[in-house]
């Protein structure tokens, strides 16, 4: 069993006493350009043959579920709630991922504004002691009306010295 | 797809992919713009302790979105969630599956929950998902 089954199977949902600091940080705000092209090499990368994602001859095609995760790889390190923050990246790992949409997904063409911030960090106890850390970090998206129109929640784990590794 | 075929423990034929390559990762990353040396440098991975490179969990997560979409509409996806169990390895054979949970009805609108997941061969789970759509019309 790999390192991060173990860690779903050592949580516990008890105890609460974690360094809050971290909690509302806010990063810059970003631009992202919804683009068609994009789109398209996104849903084939992610197998999908839908039309939607083609657009079709109106060339305005949807953007797939997963597809604002890719907002965070063109961005500046001010625009992360974590710059500047020393992390163990070793001993992080990425737990979970939500997208929730306020409607459609986003569509070619959209200009959207985007900002990162630390929502919640918390502790939980592991079965086999020790304790994991963590951390959800919320990205909202607007159009340009200032409407929300997407938010991305990821959760990051970060596992104590005192777990054992197996 | 009618409305009738939309209720409680319906489900979409499962996805089995091809067995997973280096060419799928670099080809996401690619798409995604996560470039981490880890899912396709053979020498990184030895380095950092693994036996190969391996699978960027957002492509399994991405592919089980649009299993989920292209079965009940792109337009329609309001939520998706996706929760990272066994890592997935070049090879690996994976099978994508999902089950309509929940048909409620909220401020006005019938919505459709799922649950998904993704099983490597011998039936590891790499992940777990879930999803909710607006009935399509």
């Amino acid at each position: 069993m790999t390192r991060l089954a173990q860690t779903w199977d050592r949580i516990d949902d008890v105890g609460s006493h974690v360094d809050h600091s971290l909690e509302g940080r806010t990063a810059k705000p970003f631009t992202m350009v919804v683009e068609a092209g994009k789109i398209r090499e996104f849903a084939r990368a992610t197998k999908s043959q839908n039309p939607a994602y083609d657009g079709g001859p109106q060339g305005q095609p949807i953007s797939p579920a997963t597809f604002l995760m890719s907002a965070q790889f063109w961005q500046s390190a001010e625009n992360s709630p974590l710059a500047g923050v020393e992390l163990n990246w070793e001993r992080i790992l990425h737990g979970e991922q939500e997208f929730v949409f306020h409607g459609t997904p986003p569509r070619a063409g959209d200009v959207l504004r985007g900002q990162a911030r630390i929502d919640k960090v918390f502790e939980k106890a592991g079965k086999r002691g020790g304790t994991m850390i963590f951390t959800e970090q919320v990205t909202d998206f607007r159009d340009q009306s200032g409407r929300l129109v997407a938010e991305l929640r990821s959760t990051m784990i970060e596992t104590s010295k005192a777990t054992t590794e197996g | 797809m009618t409305t009738k075929d939309l209720t409680v423990g319906a489900c979409r034929e499962p996805f089995v992919d091809k067995p997973l390559t280096i060419t799928d990762f670099v080809r996401y990353q690619g798409a995604s713009g996560d470039m981490n040396p880890i899912h396709h440098d053979s020498s990184f991975a030895s380095k950092a302790g693994y036996p190969t490179p391996f699978a960027v969990g957002m492509l399994q997560a991405g592919v089980l979105a649009t299993f989920a979409t292209d079965w009940l509409g792109a337009d329609n996806v309001r939520s998706f969630k996706v929760q990272f169990r066994e890592q997935a390895w070049p090879g690996d054979v994976l099978t994508y599956s999902g089950t309509i949970a929940t048909v409620r009805e909220q401020d006005g609108e019938r919505l459709i929950d799922v649950e998904l997941s993704c099983n490597r061969q011998g039936g590891g789970t790499h992940l777990k998902g879930w999803a909710t759509f607006v009935a399509p019309n």
